[in-house]
Protein backbone atom coordinates (compact mmCIF):
# COMPACT_ATOMS: atom_id res chain seq x y z
CA UNK A 1 0.00 0.00 0.00
CA UNK A 2 1.32 3.43 -0.78
CA UNK A 3 0.90 5.34 2.39
CA UNK A 4 3.31 8.47 3.01
CA UNK A 5 3.77 9.50 6.60
CA UNK A 6 3.99 12.79 7.87
CA UNK A 7 5.27 13.39 11.90
CA UNK A 8 4.94 17.80 11.03
CA UNK A 9 1.94 18.58 11.68
CA UNK A 10 0.56 16.76 14.46
CA UNK A 11 -1.95 14.43 13.56
CA UNK A 12 -1.23 10.92 15.00
CA UNK A 13 0.38 8.32 12.65
CA UNK A 14 -1.97 6.07 12.75
CA UNK A 15 -4.70 8.25 12.48
CA UNK A 16 -2.93 9.15 9.05
CA UNK A 17 -3.09 5.03 8.09
CA UNK A 18 -6.20 4.72 8.84
CA UNK A 19 -7.33 8.05 6.59
CA UNK A 20 -5.29 6.71 3.86
CA UNK A 21 -6.65 3.22 3.57
CA UNK A 22 -10.35 4.87 4.01
CA UNK A 23 -9.23 7.41 0.82
CA UNK A 24 -8.13 4.84 -0.99
CA UNK A 25 -11.09 2.81 -0.33
CA UNK A 26 -13.21 5.81 -1.22
CA UNK A 27 -11.41 6.01 -4.81
CA UNK A 28 -11.50 2.90 -5.48
CA UNK A 29 -7.58 1.65 -4.94
CA UNK A 30 -8.62 -0.90 -3.01
CA UNK A 31 -11.76 -2.91 -3.58
CA UNK A 32 -13.78 -5.21 -1.19
CA UNK A 33 -12.06 -8.46 -0.47
CA UNK A 34 -8.85 -7.71 -1.43
CA UNK A 35 -5.99 -7.83 1.08
CA UNK A 36 -4.16 -5.90 2.49
CA UNK A 37 -0.49 -5.43 3.92
CA UNK A 38 0.25 -7.47 7.53
CA UNK A 39 0.84 -5.38 10.16
CA UNK A 40 4.59 -6.60 10.27
CA UNK A 41 4.81 -6.15 6.79
CA UNK A 42 3.93 -2.03 6.78
CA UNK A 43 5.40 -1.28 10.12
CA UNK A 44 8.55 -1.93 8.73
CA UNK A 45 7.66 -0.04 5.45
CA UNK A 46 6.51 2.31 7.15
CA UNK A 47 9.25 2.40 9.95
CA UNK A 48 6.90 2.87 12.28
CA UNK A 49 6.07 0.77 15.59
CA UNK A 50 4.14 -2.28 14.48
CA UNK A 51 1.57 -1.08 17.55
CA UNK A 52 0.62 1.97 15.55
CA UNK A 53 -0.14 -0.31 12.42
CA UNK A 54 -2.40 -2.54 14.62
CA UNK A 55 -3.85 0.91 15.84
CA UNK A 56 -4.91 1.69 12.87
CA UNK A 57 -6.51 -1.48 11.79
CA UNK A 58 -8.21 -1.73 15.02
CA UNK A 59 -9.99 1.32 14.13
CA UNK A 60 -10.47 0.36 10.42
CA UNK A 61 -12.28 -2.75 11.40
CA UNK A 62 -14.14 -0.86 14.22
CA UNK A 63 -15.03 1.22 11.18
CA UNK A 64 -16.07 -1.38 9.44
CA UNK A 65 -13.75 -0.93 6.29
CA UNK A 66 -11.89 -3.96 6.63
CA UNK A 67 -12.24 -6.98 8.58
CA UNK A 68 -9.70 -9.48 10.28
CA UNK A 69 -9.77 -13.58 9.11
CA UNK A 70 -8.03 -15.09 12.18
CA UNK A 71 -4.52 -15.89 11.15
CA UNK A 72 -5.39 -15.66 7.56
CA UNK A 73 -4.89 -11.76 6.94
CA UNK A 74 -6.90 -8.48 6.57
CA UNK A 75 -9.30 -7.39 3.95
CA UNK A 76 -11.03 -4.50 3.03
CA UNK A 77 -14.82 -5.46 3.75
CA UNK A 78 -18.03 -5.70 1.49
CA UNK A 79 -19.83 -2.81 3.50
CA UNK A 80 -16.80 -0.93 2.54
CA UNK A 81 -18.72 0.27 -0.47
CA UNK A 82 -21.85 1.94 1.29
CA UNK A 83 -18.70 3.52 3.71
CA UNK A 84 -16.67 4.89 1.05
CA UNK A 85 -19.75 6.96 -0.01
CA UNK A 86 -19.78 8.12 3.09
CA UNK A 87 -16.07 8.84 3.34
CA UNK A 88 -16.34 10.48 -0.26
CA UNK A 89 -18.43 12.83 1.50
CA UNK A 90 -16.44 13.21 4.41
CA UNK A 91 -13.60 14.49 2.34
CA UNK A 92 -14.95 16.63 0.33
CA UNK A 93 -17.01 18.27 3.50
CA UNK A 94 -13.82 18.83 4.75
CA UNK A 95 -12.37 20.73 1.73
CA UNK A 96 -15.16 22.61 1.69
CA UNK A 97 -15.33 23.68 5.21
CA UNK A 98 -11.65 24.90 4.79
CA UNK A 99 -12.21 26.53 1.46
CA UNK A 100 -15.24 28.54 3.48
CA UNK A 101 -13.15 29.32 6.49
CA UNK A 102 -10.40 30.71 4.11
CA UNK A 103 -13.03 32.29 2.31
CA UNK A 104 -14.51 33.84 5.73
CA UNK A 105 -10.82 34.93 6.41
CA UNK A 106 -10.20 36.55 2.98
CA UNK A 107 -13.73 38.67 3.36
CA UNK A 108 -15.82 36.76 0.50
CA UNK A 109 -19.01 36.62 0.38
CA UNK A 110 -21.54 33.96 -0.70
CA UNK A 111 -21.92 35.27 -3.70
CA UNK A 112 -18.79 35.87 -4.69
CA UNK A 113 -17.49 32.58 -3.75
CA UNK A 114 -20.59 31.36 -5.82
CA UNK A 115 -19.66 33.09 -8.67
CA UNK A 116 -15.75 32.19 -8.68
CA UNK A 117 -16.72 28.49 -8.27
CA UNK A 118 -18.59 28.50 -11.07
CA UNK A 119 -16.01 30.15 -13.06
CA UNK A 120 -13.21 28.63 -12.08
CA UNK A 121 -15.23 25.04 -13.08
CA UNK A 122 -15.79 26.44 -16.51
CA UNK A 123 -12.22 27.58 -16.90
CA UNK A 124 -11.28 23.84 -16.08
CA UNK A 125 -13.71 22.17 -18.50
CA UNK A 126 -12.29 24.45 -21.10
CA UNK A 127 -8.86 22.95 -20.14
CA UNK A 128 -9.61 19.69 -20.56
CA UNK A 129 -11.88 20.10 -23.16
CA UNK A 130 -8.42 21.43 -25.36
CA UNK A 131 -6.26 18.16 -24.49
CA UNK B 1 15.64 -17.15 34.37
CA UNK B 2 13.94 -14.95 37.66
CA UNK B 3 10.28 -14.55 36.50
CA UNK B 4 8.49 -10.93 37.68
CA UNK B 5 5.28 -11.19 38.90
CA UNK B 6 3.90 -8.22 37.06
CA UNK B 7 4.59 -6.75 33.76
CA UNK B 8 7.28 -4.29 34.63
CA UNK B 9 10.61 -4.35 32.93
CA UNK B 10 11.82 -1.83 34.78
CA UNK B 11 10.87 -0.24 37.76
CA UNK B 12 12.92 3.07 39.29
CA UNK B 13 11.52 4.46 42.29
CA UNK B 14 13.18 7.92 43.49
CA UNK B 15 16.31 7.57 41.90
CA UNK B 16 18.92 9.88 42.82
CA UNK B 17 22.24 10.85 41.80
CA UNK B 18 25.01 13.50 41.55
CA UNK B 19 28.39 13.63 40.16
CA UNK B 20 30.19 16.51 41.71
CA UNK B 21 28.01 19.44 43.00
CA UNK B 22 25.76 18.78 39.63
CA UNK B 23 22.16 17.11 40.49
CA UNK B 24 22.29 14.79 37.49
CA UNK B 25 18.94 12.58 38.24
CA UNK B 26 17.09 13.73 40.92
CA UNK B 27 14.04 11.93 42.26
CA UNK B 28 13.35 9.73 39.30
CA UNK B 29 10.52 7.55 39.06
CA UNK B 30 9.76 5.07 36.05
CA UNK B 31 8.18 2.23 35.00
CA UNK B 32 8.73 0.10 31.56
CA UNK B 33 5.69 -1.86 30.94
CA UNK B 34 6.55 -5.60 28.68
CA UNK B 35 5.88 -4.91 25.69
CA UNK B 36 6.34 -0.95 25.08
CA UNK B 37 8.10 1.27 22.70
CA UNK B 38 9.53 4.22 25.16
CA UNK B 39 10.99 7.26 23.41
CA UNK B 40 13.43 8.99 26.13
CA UNK B 41 13.75 12.82 25.21
CA UNK B 42 15.71 15.61 26.27
CA UNK B 43 18.14 18.59 25.94
CA UNK B 44 22.41 17.34 25.93
CA UNK B 45 23.39 17.00 29.58
CA UNK B 46 19.63 16.48 30.34
CA UNK B 47 20.31 12.80 32.27
CA UNK B 48 19.60 10.43 29.23
CA UNK B 49 22.27 8.48 29.54
CA UNK B 50 23.45 8.56 33.05
CA UNK B 51 19.23 7.14 33.25
CA UNK B 52 20.49 4.60 30.90
CA UNK B 53 23.52 3.48 32.37
CA UNK B 54 21.83 2.85 35.70
CA UNK B 55 18.94 0.34 34.15
CA UNK B 56 22.13 -1.53 32.52
CA UNK B 57 24.12 -1.17 36.57
CA UNK B 58 26.79 0.62 34.81
CA UNK B 59 26.18 2.90 37.68
CA UNK B 60 25.25 2.36 41.00
CA UNK B 61 22.69 4.50 42.66
CA UNK B 62 23.20 6.80 45.28
CA UNK B 63 19.67 6.36 46.45
CA UNK B 64 16.37 5.17 45.64
CA UNK B 65 16.48 2.05 43.31
CA UNK B 66 16.52 0.75 39.91
CA UNK B 67 15.33 -3.10 39.18
CA UNK B 68 15.33 -4.61 36.07
CA UNK B 69 13.14 -7.83 35.51
CA UNK B 70 12.71 -7.80 39.37
CA UNK B 71 16.74 -7.44 39.61
CA UNK B 72 19.21 -5.19 40.71
CA UNK B 73 21.69 -4.55 37.76
CA UNK B 74 24.37 -3.75 39.51
CA UNK B 75 23.81 -7.05 41.74
CA UNK B 76 22.63 -9.28 39.31
CA UNK B 77 24.77 -8.18 36.00
CA UNK B 78 25.04 -11.24 34.22
CA UNK B 79 21.34 -12.37 35.02
CA UNK B 80 20.36 -8.52 33.93
CA UNK B 81 22.82 -7.69 30.90
CA UNK B 82 21.37 -11.22 29.48
CA UNK B 83 18.37 -10.06 28.38
CA UNK B 84 19.54 -6.46 27.34
CA UNK B 85 20.57 -5.79 23.95
CA UNK B 86 22.38 -2.86 24.35
CA UNK B 87 23.72 0.14 21.62
CA UNK B 88 26.10 2.91 23.30
CA UNK B 89 26.26 6.51 21.50
CA UNK B 90 30.00 5.65 21.04
CA UNK B 91 29.47 2.39 19.71
CA UNK B 92 32.49 1.04 21.91
CA UNK B 93 33.03 -2.06 20.20
CA UNK B 94 36.77 -3.49 19.84
CA UNK B 95 38.33 -2.19 16.84
CA UNK B 96 41.01 -4.91 17.03
CA UNK B 97 38.28 -7.71 15.76
CA UNK B 98 36.92 -8.71 12.91
CA UNK B 99 33.27 -8.70 12.22
CA UNK B 100 33.13 -12.54 12.61
CA UNK B 101 35.10 -12.56 15.73
CA UNK B 102 32.63 -9.67 17.34
CA UNK B 103 29.70 -11.85 16.26
CA UNK B 104 31.05 -14.86 18.20
CA UNK B 105 32.31 -13.00 21.14
CA UNK B 106 28.76 -11.21 21.37
CA UNK B 107 27.27 -14.71 20.68
CA UNK B 108 29.67 -16.56 23.57
CA UNK B 109 27.63 -14.26 26.31
CA UNK B 110 24.34 -14.55 24.67
CA UNK B 111 22.75 -18.12 24.67
CA UNK B 112 20.03 -16.50 22.95
CA UNK B 113 21.88 -15.76 19.55
CA UNK B 114 19.74 -15.86 16.74
CA UNK B 115 22.82 -16.81 13.88
CA UNK B 116 21.13 -16.25 11.02
CA UNK B 117 19.29 -13.39 12.33
CA UNK B 118 22.46 -12.05 12.60
CA UNK B 119 23.74 -13.50 9.03
CA UNK B 120 20.62 -12.13 7.55
CA UNK B 121 21.60 -8.27 8.86
CA UNK B 122 24.73 -8.64 7.76
CA UNK B 123 23.77 -9.39 4.70
CA UNK B 124 21.65 -6.77 4.12
CA UNK B 125 24.24 -4.47 5.73
CA UNK B 126 26.25 -5.60 2.85
CA UNK B 127 29.40 -6.51 5.66
CA UNK B 128 31.73 -8.71 5.00
CA UNK B 129 32.97 -11.13 8.22
CA UNK B 130 36.45 -10.80 7.58
CA UNK B 131 36.88 -6.70 7.70
CA UNK B 132 38.37 -5.51 10.83
CA UNK B 133 36.03 -3.30 13.51
CA UNK B 134 38.63 -0.80 13.38
CA UNK B 135 38.89 -0.22 9.33
CA UNK B 136 34.70 0.69 9.30
CA UNK B 137 33.12 3.42 8.51
CA UNK B 138 30.92 5.15 11.41
CA UNK B 139 28.16 4.13 9.22
CA UNK B 140 29.08 0.50 9.42
CA UNK B 141 30.33 0.50 12.81
CA UNK B 142 27.00 1.71 14.12
CA UNK B 143 25.17 -1.50 12.16
CA UNK B 144 27.88 -4.19 13.32
CA UNK B 145 27.72 -2.54 16.96
CA UNK B 146 23.51 -3.22 16.01
CA UNK B 147 23.77 -6.63 15.36
CA UNK B 148 25.56 -7.22 18.39
CA UNK B 149 22.56 -5.75 20.27
CA UNK B 150 20.03 -7.15 18.54
CA UNK B 151 21.20 -10.49 17.16
CA UNK B 152 20.42 -12.11 20.39
CA UNK B 153 16.55 -11.31 20.52
CA UNK B 154 17.33 -9.29 24.00
CA UNK B 155 13.97 -8.99 26.11
CA UNK B 156 15.09 -5.36 26.67
CA UNK B 157 16.83 -3.89 23.65
CA UNK B 158 18.22 -0.16 24.65
CA UNK B 159 19.37 2.07 22.31
CA UNK B 160 21.12 4.92 23.39
CA UNK B 161 20.86 8.02 20.27
CA UNK B 162 20.88 4.96 17.63
CA UNK B 163 20.95 7.04 14.55
CA UNK B 164 23.14 10.30 15.88
CA UNK B 165 26.03 11.39 13.10
CA UNK B 166 24.73 8.77 10.59
CA UNK B 167 23.68 9.33 7.04
CA UNK B 168 19.74 8.50 6.19
CA UNK B 169 19.91 5.09 4.89
CA UNK B 170 21.93 3.82 7.54
CA UNK B 171 19.53 5.06 9.89
CA UNK B 172 16.41 3.77 7.71
CA UNK B 173 18.48 0.22 8.36
CA UNK B 174 18.74 0.55 12.05
CA UNK B 175 14.91 1.92 12.68
CA UNK B 176 14.01 -1.04 10.25
CA UNK B 177 16.40 -3.69 12.70
CA UNK B 178 14.49 -1.92 15.66
CA UNK B 179 11.13 -2.35 14.33
CA UNK B 180 11.80 -5.95 14.00
CA UNK B 181 12.76 -6.35 17.19
CA UNK B 182 9.70 -4.75 18.10
CA UNK B 183 7.25 -6.56 16.34
CA UNK B 184 8.04 -10.11 18.19
CA UNK B 185 5.41 -10.40 20.88
CA UNK B 186 6.77 -8.98 24.39
CA UNK B 187 10.24 -7.11 23.34
CA UNK B 188 10.41 -3.56 25.23
CA UNK B 189 12.69 -1.23 23.86
CA UNK B 190 13.52 2.21 25.00
CA UNK B 191 15.35 4.44 23.11
CA UNK B 192 17.07 8.03 23.50
CA UNK B 193 16.67 10.26 20.40
CA UNK B 194 17.65 13.97 19.80
CA UNK B 195 15.29 12.97 16.33
CA UNK B 196 12.00 13.73 17.43
CA UNK B 197 10.71 12.60 14.67
CA UNK B 198 11.97 9.43 15.27
CA UNK B 199 10.34 8.82 17.85
CA UNK B 200 7.43 9.55 16.81
CA UNK B 201 7.33 7.24 14.29
CA UNK B 202 8.36 4.47 16.85
CA UNK B 203 7.63 4.91 20.05
CA UNK B 204 4.16 4.19 21.35
CA UNK B 205 5.62 6.15 24.78
CA UNK B 206 7.66 9.73 25.50
CA UNK B 207 9.70 9.87 28.75
CA UNK B 208 10.75 13.84 28.47
CA UNK B 209 13.73 14.48 30.48
CA UNK B 210 14.91 17.74 31.99
CA UNK B 211 17.94 18.92 33.59
CA UNK B 212 17.74 15.76 35.52
CA UNK B 213 13.85 15.21 36.28
CA UNK B 214 11.12 13.47 34.68
CA UNK B 215 9.23 16.16 33.12
CA UNK B 216 6.44 14.12 31.27
CA UNK B 217 5.87 10.23 30.65
CA UNK B 218 3.11 9.92 28.78
CA UNK B 219 1.86 7.44 26.04
CA UNK B 220 2.10 9.68 22.76
CA UNK B 221 -1.00 9.66 21.82
CA UNK B 222 -2.00 11.63 24.70
CA UNK B 223 0.58 13.96 24.58
CA UNK B 224 -0.67 14.93 21.31
CA UNK B 225 -4.23 15.20 22.04
CA UNK B 226 -3.39 17.27 24.90
CA UNK B 227 -1.27 20.05 22.65
CA UNK B 228 -2.69 22.09 20.34
CA UNK B 229 -1.36 24.60 17.86
CA UNK B 230 -3.46 27.46 17.29
CA UNK B 231 -3.73 30.83 14.91
CA UNK B 232 -4.87 33.81 16.44
CA UNK B 233 -6.08 36.84 14.77
CA UNK B 234 -7.03 39.74 16.11
CA UNK B 235 -8.97 43.38 15.42
CA UNK B 236 -6.45 44.86 16.81
CA UNK B 237 -2.33 45.39 16.35
CA UNK B 238 -1.19 43.59 19.46
CA UNK B 239 2.45 44.16 20.51
CA UNK B 240 2.52 41.02 22.86
CA UNK B 241 0.28 38.71 23.89
CA UNK B 242 -1.36 38.94 27.66
CA UNK B 243 -0.63 35.96 29.33
CA UNK B 244 -3.28 33.54 28.61
CA UNK B 245 -3.76 30.27 30.81
CA UNK B 246 -2.41 27.20 29.58
CA UNK B 247 -0.36 29.01 26.98
CA UNK B 248 3.14 27.62 26.71
CA UNK B 249 4.43 29.57 23.78
CA UNK B 250 3.28 32.15 21.43
CA UNK B 251 4.54 33.68 18.20
CA UNK B 252 3.78 36.17 15.65
CA UNK B 253 3.62 39.38 15.59
CA UNK B 254 0.44 42.32 14.35
CA UNK B 255 -2.69 40.91 14.45
CA UNK B 256 -1.54 37.16 13.30
CA UNK B 257 -0.27 35.10 16.28
CA UNK B 258 0.37 31.15 16.68
CA UNK B 259 0.03 29.37 20.19
CA UNK B 260 0.78 26.39 21.35
CA UNK B 261 -1.40 25.77 23.94
CA UNK B 262 -2.44 22.40 26.69
CA UNK B 263 -6.00 23.74 27.25
CA UNK B 264 -8.69 22.86 25.15
CA UNK B 265 -9.20 25.39 22.08
CA UNK B 266 -12.40 26.24 23.28
CA UNK B 267 -11.25 27.53 26.38
CA UNK B 268 -8.64 29.58 24.75
CA UNK B 269 -10.96 30.72 21.89
CA UNK B 270 -13.04 32.40 24.99
CA UNK B 271 -10.29 33.87 26.00
CA UNK B 272 -9.03 35.62 22.76
CA UNK B 273 -12.58 36.51 22.56
CA UNK B 274 -11.97 38.63 25.52
CA UNK B 275 -9.26 40.86 23.74
CA UNK B 276 -11.02 41.10 20.79
CA UNK B 277 -9.39 38.64 18.23
CA UNK B 278 -10.77 35.17 17.34
CA UNK B 279 -9.28 31.51 16.66
CA UNK B 280 -9.19 30.98 13.43
CA UNK B 281 -7.58 27.00 13.26
CA UNK B 282 -6.48 24.77 15.50
CA UNK B 283 -4.90 21.44 15.40
CA UNK B 284 -2.96 18.66 17.43
CA UNK B 285 0.77 19.45 18.11
CA UNK B 286 3.87 17.75 16.65
CA UNK B 287 5.99 16.38 19.44
CA UNK B 288 8.75 18.56 17.79
CA UNK B 289 6.60 21.63 18.90
CA UNK B 290 5.62 20.12 22.09
CA UNK B 291 9.39 19.28 23.14
CA UNK B 292 10.15 23.12 22.36
CA UNK B 293 7.21 24.55 23.96
CA UNK B 294 8.63 22.36 27.23
CA UNK B 295 12.07 22.24 27.00
CA UNK B 296 12.72 25.54 24.87
CA UNK B 297 15.04 24.86 22.12
CA UNK B 298 16.48 22.15 20.35
CA UNK B 299 20.28 21.66 19.85
CA UNK B 300 19.79 22.14 16.17
CA UNK B 301 23.74 21.13 15.80
CA UNK B 302 23.26 17.92 18.38
CA UNK B 303 19.88 17.23 16.26
CA UNK B 304 21.74 16.44 12.87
Amino acid sequence: MNITINVKDGVPIYRQIANQVRYMVASGILRPGEEISPVRALALELNVTPNTVVKAYDELESLGVIYKRRGAGTYISDSAVTLADQERLRIIGQRIDALLAEAHQLNFSQQELDQLIEERRTEMEKGDAST
Amino acid sequence: MNSNTNNLVVEIDRLERRFGKTHALSNINLKLERGGVYGLVGANGAGKTTLIKHILGLLRCQSGSVRVFGEDPVQQPQSVLSHIGYLSEERDIPDWMSIAEFCDYVHAFHPSWDESYAQELLQTFNLGRDKRLGELSRGMRAQVALIGAVAHKPDLLILDEPSSGLDAIVRKDILNAVVRTISEEGRTVLFSSHLLEEVERLSDHVIMIQDGNIVMDEPLEILGQSHHVSELRFVEIQTQLPALSEVLTVSGEGRSWHVIHCGSPDQLSDAVRSLRGELVSTRNASLEEIFIARVGRIDKAEAR
